[in-house]
C-alpha cells in the first residue's frame, strides 16, 4: 500500500522525511490512587499544576502569536476553569483520590460531553485531552512528548492528532506538511496549518504506520499521502503545484474569458470589515453586501445615519466601481429583536422573510432605502440595490418603485425562488438586474433545508435542475437586455464559474479568497468552451455527471491543478 | 436579578473565539454570572468548559443573568459579545 487517503484541509504539496510523533502514552493515573490524607495539600498540588500548565500554554501562545495564540489562550482558560477546579476539589476531599486522578476524572466528564456533541465541539476533545495530559504529567513528574522545532530539512509531521501547544511554535521552515490519523477540518491542526501555509491531511487512517524517516509526499488539496514516491513523481507533483501557484498569482486584472468576453468578478461581504480582503484578492466591486448584520444583533433598529456611514464606507472603497447592496434579509429565519414577535412559524424558510418582511414594515424599508440613497449621493461608486426573496413580477415592480421613490437609480432582485426563475422575463421587465442566490435557489428547488447536513447532496450547485433554472433566469434577463449575475457559493467554484458564464450569467460574486482561481479558470477558456461546457452539464442527469461532462470542455482546468 | 436575552449571531455560535471572549469578560467581574441556552439550566458563565458544553449555535437564544452592583453594565457588555456577528 503506497498511498494513504485522508481529508485535505490545507492546500499545497509537501515532501520530506516522516517525523512520526510517538503515540501519546496517555498517562492514566490508576483509578484507585489515593492521597496520603492531607486533602488541603493535595488540592494545592492540583491547583499549582493546573496553573503551571495554563501559564506554559500562554507563554507558548505569546511566542507563536497570531491565531495560535488565541487557541492556546483558550486552552489556558480550560486549565483555569472554575467548574473544573470545584470538581477536582470535591474528588480530592470526598473520594480521597490523588490530585492526578482527580484532574483526570474531572476532565473526563467534560470530555464526554464534547465528544458526544460531535462536529466542532468534538474537535475540541483533542485540545481538552492535551490540557489534561499536561496537568497529569506535571503532577506525576512525567515529560510531555515534544516536536523538534528545528531540522536540517523540513519534515512531514505525522501524529495521531496534534495539540496546538505542539505545533504552535513550528514554522514552514521546519515542517513540510502535517498528516494526522484523527482530526477534522475544524481541528486545530487544520486551522494552524492553513495559518502557516503548510499543507495538511487529517483523518488519514494508517498514518501512524508510516515508518520514521520514510519519504512522504503530501497533497493537502486531494488528501492523498504517497509513501516512498519516485523522484519523478515528486518532481512532477511539486512542479505542478508551483505552476498552479504561479498561475493564480499571475492572473490579475478584470475577469475575462480568453477571447475577451468580460465577466466582472465581485466579492460578497457582510460589512466594511470585509472590504480589505475583497481588495486584496482583486475584486472589481462588491456583488453582494449583506446588510442584515447591521440589524441582527440589536435591541433597536440602526439609525439612518448609522446605516449611511456603513454603506458609505464600502462605497468609498470602490471609487467608480460597482457595489450591489442587498436590502435587509431577515424575518422568520433570522428574527429581529426590535420587531414585535409575529408568532412562531412552522417553516421559517418558507415564511415572512426577506423582502416580505420589508413589505410589512415600511418604516424599516424607508429608513434603509433613504440611507442608501444619501450614501450613493456622497460617493463616486455605482450603487445598485436589490431585494431578497422576490417571488413574482408584482413584488419586483413594488420594490423597484420603492427604490425609485427613494431616489435610487438601479434596483434589482435576487433570484432565489423557482417561481422567479421560471417567470424571469416578467421580472426582468420590472427590475434593472438579477442576482441569483444559488444556495437559497437550491433550497427551494429541491425542497431541502440548506442547514440540514443530511441533505447536502441536494445542495450541490451542479444539480442539473438548478443549472436549468439559472439558464432560464439568465435568458429571461438577456431577453430584456438586463444583466444577470450569480452571488452564491456556486460562483466561487472555478469549473462551475465557466459553466455559469456559458449559461448566460454576466457577473460572478463570491467570497474573496475564491477570486484568483476563478479569474485564472475564466482566462484559460474561450466563451465557446464555456457554452459547450454549460450545454454538456445541462444534458447530464446527476451533479457528478454534470461536473465530468463540463470538465471535458474545460481543458485549461487541468493546468491549474483544479 | 438582572438578565438579558440575546440571539447568538456568530456563524460559529458561542464556540471558538466568541466563547473565549465571553468567558474572559465574565471572569473579570466580581459578580456571579450565569448563562443558559433557551429555557435550559443556567451554568457558570466564567467556566469555558461549561459554556462550550452548552453547544450554543448560530440563531440560538441565550439568557445571561447576574445580581449585584454593576450587574446591568456587565450584562450589557456580555450581551454585546454574545450577540456579535
Amino acid at each position: 500500500m503506497n498511498t494513504l487517503t485522508g481529508v485535505g484541509v490545507s492546500p499545497g504539496i509537501g515532501f520530506g522525511p516522516a517525523y512520526v510523533l510517538a503515540v501519546h502514552a496517555d498517562p492514566v493515573p490508576a483509578p484507585g490512587a489515593r492521597h496520603g490524607g492531607d486533602a488541603g495539600a493535595e488540592r494545592d498540588r492540583a491547583t499549582r499544576a493546573l496553573e503551571q500548565v495554563a501559564a506554559d500554554l500562554e507563554e507558548r501562545g505569546i511566542r507563536a502569536g497570531g491565531e495560535a495564540r488565541e487557541i492556546l489562550n483558550a486552552q489556558a482558560m480550560m486549565a483555569r476553569d472554575p467548574g473544573l477546579a470545584v470538581e477536582v476539589a470535591v474528588l480530592i476531599d470526598d473520594a480521597g483520590v490523588t490530585a492526578a486522578r482527580a484532574v483526570y476524572e474531572a476532565f473526563g466528564g467534560y470530555r464526554e460531553m464534547l465528544a458526544g456533541a460531535g462536529g466542532y465541539l468534538g474537535a475540541r476533545v483533542a485540545d481538552l485531552d492535551d490540557v489534561r495530559d499536561r496537568a497529569v504529567a506535571v503532577l506525576e513528574g512525567l515529560r510531555m512528548p515534544g516536536v523538534p522545532d528545528h531540522a536540517e530539512r523540513p519534515y512531514v509531521l505525522v501524529a495521531r492528532d496534534l495539540a496546538p501547544a505542539d505545533t504552535a511554535t513550528l514554522s514552514a521552515d521546519v515542517v513540510a506538511a502535517f498528516v494526522t490519523e484523527q482530526g477534522g477540518p475544524t481541528s486545530h491542526t487544520a486551522i494552524l496549518a492553513r495559518a502557516m501555509g503548510v499543507p495538511a491531511v487529517v483523518a488519514c487512517p494508517g498514518a501512524l504506520s508510516i515508518e520514521q524517516g520514510a519519504p512522504v509526499l503530501v497533497d493537502g488539496s486531494s488528501g492523498l499521502v504517497r509513501l516512498a514516491p519516485s523522484d519523478d513523481e515528486v518532481a512532477e507533483t511539486t512542479n505542478a503545484a508551483a505552476a498552479r501557484k504561479a498561475v493564480l498569482a499571475a492572473a490579475t486584472g478584470p475577469g475575462t474569458t480568453s477571447d475577451g468576453h468580460a465577466v466582472p468578478l465581485l466579492a460578497n461581504i457582510g460589512g466594511p470589515r470585509d472590504v480589505a480582503a475583497a481588495l486584496e484578492h482583486g475584486a472589481e466591486g462588491i456583488g453582494l453586501y449583506r446588510t442584515e448584520f447591521l440589524f441582527l444583533d440589536r435591541a433597536t433598529a440602526p439609525s439612518g445615519q448609522e446605516q449611511e456611514s456603513a454603506y458609505l464606507e464600502v462605497l468609498n472603497a470602490f471609487p467608480g466601481g460597482r457595489v450591489v447592496v442587498r436590502t435587509l434579509d431577515a424575518g422568520a429565519d433570522k428574527p429581529l429583536a426590535f420587531l414585535p414577535p409575529r408568532g412562531e412559524e412552522a417553516n421559517p424558510a418558507l415564511g415572512e422573510r426577506g423582502s416580505r418582511l420589508f413589505r410589512t414594515n415600511p418604516e424599516i424599508m424607508n429608513e434603509q432605502l433613504g440611507a442608501l440613497a444619501r450614501a450613493a449621493a456622497r460617493s463616486s461608486a455605482k450603487l445598485q440595490v436589490m431585494a431578497p426573496m422576490v417571488a413574482t413580477a408584482e413584488e419586483a415592480a413594488w420594490f423597484v418603485a420603492a427604490c425609485g421613490d427613494a431616489g435610487l437609480p438601479s434596483a434589482g432582485v435576487m433570484i432565489e425562488i423557482p417561481s422567479a426563475a421560471l417567470r424571469a422575463s416578467d421580472l426582468a421587465a420590472e427590475a434593472d438586474f438579477f442576482s441569483i442566490g444559488t444556495n437559497d435557489l437550491a433550497q427551494y428547488t429541491f425542497a431541502a433545508d440548506r442547514r440540514l447536513g443530511a441533505l447536502t447532496m441536494l445542495q450541490d450547485a451542479w444539480q442539473p435542475a438548478l443549472l436549468d433554472l439559472i439558464a432560464l433566469a439568465a435568458a429571461g434577463a438577456a431577453g430584456r437586455g438586463k444583466p444577470c449575475g450569480v452571488c452564491g457559493e456556486a460562483a466561487g467554484d472555478p469549473a462551475l464559474a465557466c459553466v455559469l458564464v456559458g449559461l448566460g450569467v454576466t457577473s460572478l460574486s463570491m467570497a474573496a479568497p475564491a477570486l484568483p482561481a476563478v479569474r485564472a479558470a475564466l482566462s484559460r477558456h474561450a466563451l465557446d468552451q464555456c457554452l459547450l461546457a454549460a450545454q454538456a452539464a445541462r444534458a447530464a442527469v446527476s451533479p457528478q455527471e454534470a461536473r465530468a461532462a463540463a470538465r471535458s470542455h474545460l481543458p485549461g482546468l487541468a493546468g491549474l491543478a483544479l | 436579578m438582572a438578565e438579558r436575552q440575546v440571539i447568538v449571531k456568530a456563524e460559529v455560535g458561542l464556540h471558538a473565539r466568541p466563547a473565549a471572549t465571553f468567558v474572559q469578560a465574565a471572569a473579570k467581574a466580581a459578580l456571579d454570572v450565569t448563562i443558559a441556552k433557551g429555557s435550559g439550566q443556567p451554568v457558570n458563565a466564567k467556566s469555558i468548559l461549561a459554556v462550550l458544553a452548552l453547544d450554543v449555535r448560530e440563531g440560538d437564544s441565550v439568557v445571561i443573568r447576574a445580581e449585584g452592583e454593576g450587574a446591568d453594565d456587565l450584562l450589557d457588555q456580555l450581551a454585546d459579545i454574545a450577540s456579535a456577528p
